[in-house]
């Protein structure tokens, strides 16, 4: 059966989950891929974030994205490779991040106590544009480009598995 | 309306993942156990139609477009070809969509429509003839990542690359967005083992190379390789790999190149033919 979860995230929230459970996710994720975590990490070393990531939930997803004359919509939008931002990751927790989505796995040491990994399906992006209802707003586009930017998204019941939970356990290697 | 040919080539790969690689995960789906190598396949089976049905890019990595073509020297279309290559990627982009995939190496800028310096990258072949035929291929970057080569020694030969795919698979784990299909270049030099190791990924999943001595080792490998258990995603399972290719060329006395290309699950492909009355066919 699975959870039904919205953010912002709690710690009673993240840390009741196990590492195989599935979550249905609603609210709000933020998008951020290599780039944007530098960028993200930049500002808030300066104190200028412009977002509170307080009980957040990051998606390492860069979509496709169509401009309609209702503004943006999500194509398609599965994960990256959550490895690469494995050099970020402490960063981004210590920020107050509750919950990361990716796939293939990432350190699960940082989650320990405070944080879950939610993994999609790679390369399932027409389903995952499924639960993705709105697009909130996007920061830094023209900078990092469509791939690398910030997308907010607001999703409904977005289906994902706990690979790494916050006891650190995880399903990757197992 | 040769640019309109190729943006429907390039749709048809992001949108339509190949029948031969559907007919793969839905075997694959049949023969997993754990819930959780399930769970995945079943996404991975309903994207696919979701693809199809709303003609939208399956993955959100739509890839560097990259194409394959043989060109006959007599066809009256080789002329303009390739600006026709570079507009089709353009207008792809805007149209299908496809998400803009050709960063700057030096500044980070993203060129917004696939197009840049050496991309789309285009492989060229002449031959006789008044025909053209391309394949496109929309490489992901996931995978990609996991692609290497080995400059092994003849001694180590084919035991080595057996060893060299084992331990890159192994050490690749869930993220080429596995079950993978690899792509397997031995002998030529560096660059040419690599390039074949690309061009290996345009045979359907279960087509075997001609000659049985090369068959016999793909077989082998795919057995081998989905003994590691890694599974869907990297979850665990027993289906790591949907099929090895292999191709080779003749090798220098010193040297045993392998090049390894790491294909995710959605083994994209589509191809064209141009005639020599302008007619065109494009098929998967």
């Amino acid at each position: 059966m699975a959870v039904r979860l919205r953010t912002p995230l709690g710690g009673e929230d993240v840390l009741n989950l196990r590492a195989g459970d599935v979550v249905h996710l609603s609210g709000t994720v933020y998008t951020a891929r290599d780039s944007a975590h530098r960028k993200i990490l930049e500002l808030a070393g300066k104190g200028e974030l412009p977002l509170d990531l307080g009980g957040a939930v990051i998606y390492h997803c860069g979509p496709v994205v169509r401009k309609g004359c209702g503004g943006y919509e999500v194509v398609s939008a599965g994960p990256t490779t959550s490895a690469r931002m494995n050099r970020y990751l402490e960063g981004i927790l210590s920020l107050g991040v509750r919950g990361i989505i990716g796939k293939g796995g990432m350190n699960p040491a940082p989650f320990k106590g405070r944080a879950v990994y939610f993994a999609f399906t790679g390369g399932a992006g027409s389903l995952a544009a499924k639960s993705i209802k709105k697009v909130r707003e996007v920061l830094w586009l023209d900078e990092l480009g469509t791939p690398e930017a910030v997308w907010v998204l607001e999703v409904e019941d977005f289906p994902l598995l706990v690979a790494i939970d916050a006891n650190g356990s995880s399903l990757y290697g197992r | 309306m040769l640019v309109d040919a190729i943006v429907e080539a390039i749709r048809l790969a992001v949108t339509r993942i190949p029948d031969d690689v559907v007919s793969a995960l839905r075997k694959a789906y049949g023969f997993e156990e754990s819930e959780i190598a399930r769970f995945n396949l079943e996404n991975i089976l309903k994207a696919v139609e979701i693809g199809k049905d709303g003609s939208i890019p399956v993955c959100q990595d739509t890839g560097t477009l990259t194409f394959f073509v043989r060109a006959g020297v007599e066809s009256p279309y080789l002329r303009g070809l390739e600006g026709a290559i570079v507009e089709a990627a353009r207008r792809a982009t805007r149209e299908v969509p496809l998400r803009p995939n050709a960063v700057d190496v030096l500044t980070g800028k993203n060129s917004g429509d696939n197009t840049g310096r050496f991309v789309p990258v285009v492989h060229w072949e002449l031959a006789e003839g008044s025909e053209i035929e391309m394949a496109v291929l929309p490489k992901g970057g996931g995978s990609e990542n996991c692609s290497a080569l080995a400059m092994l020694t003849p001694g180590e030969g084919w035991e080595g690359v057996r060893r060299f795919v084992l331990e890159r698979v192994r050490e690749c784990g869930g993220k080429p967005c596995p079950p993978v299909v690899l792509g397997i270049g031995v002998g030529g030099g560096a660059d040419l083992s690599l390039s074949l190791a690309k061009r290996a990924l345009l045979r359907r999943v279960g087509e075997r190379n001609p000659d049985g001595r090369i068959a016999e080792i793909e077989a082998e490998l795919l057995e081998e390789v989905n003994s590691l258990g890694i599974g869907p995603m990297g979850m665990g399972g027993r289906t790591t790999a949907l099929d090895v290719k292999i191709e080779v060329a003749h090798r220098h006395p010193a040297s045993f190149p392998v090049g390894l290309i790491v294909q995710c699950w959605a083994d994209r492909r589509a191809f064209l033919r141009i005639k020599p009355d302008g007619r065109v066919e494009v098929w998967q």
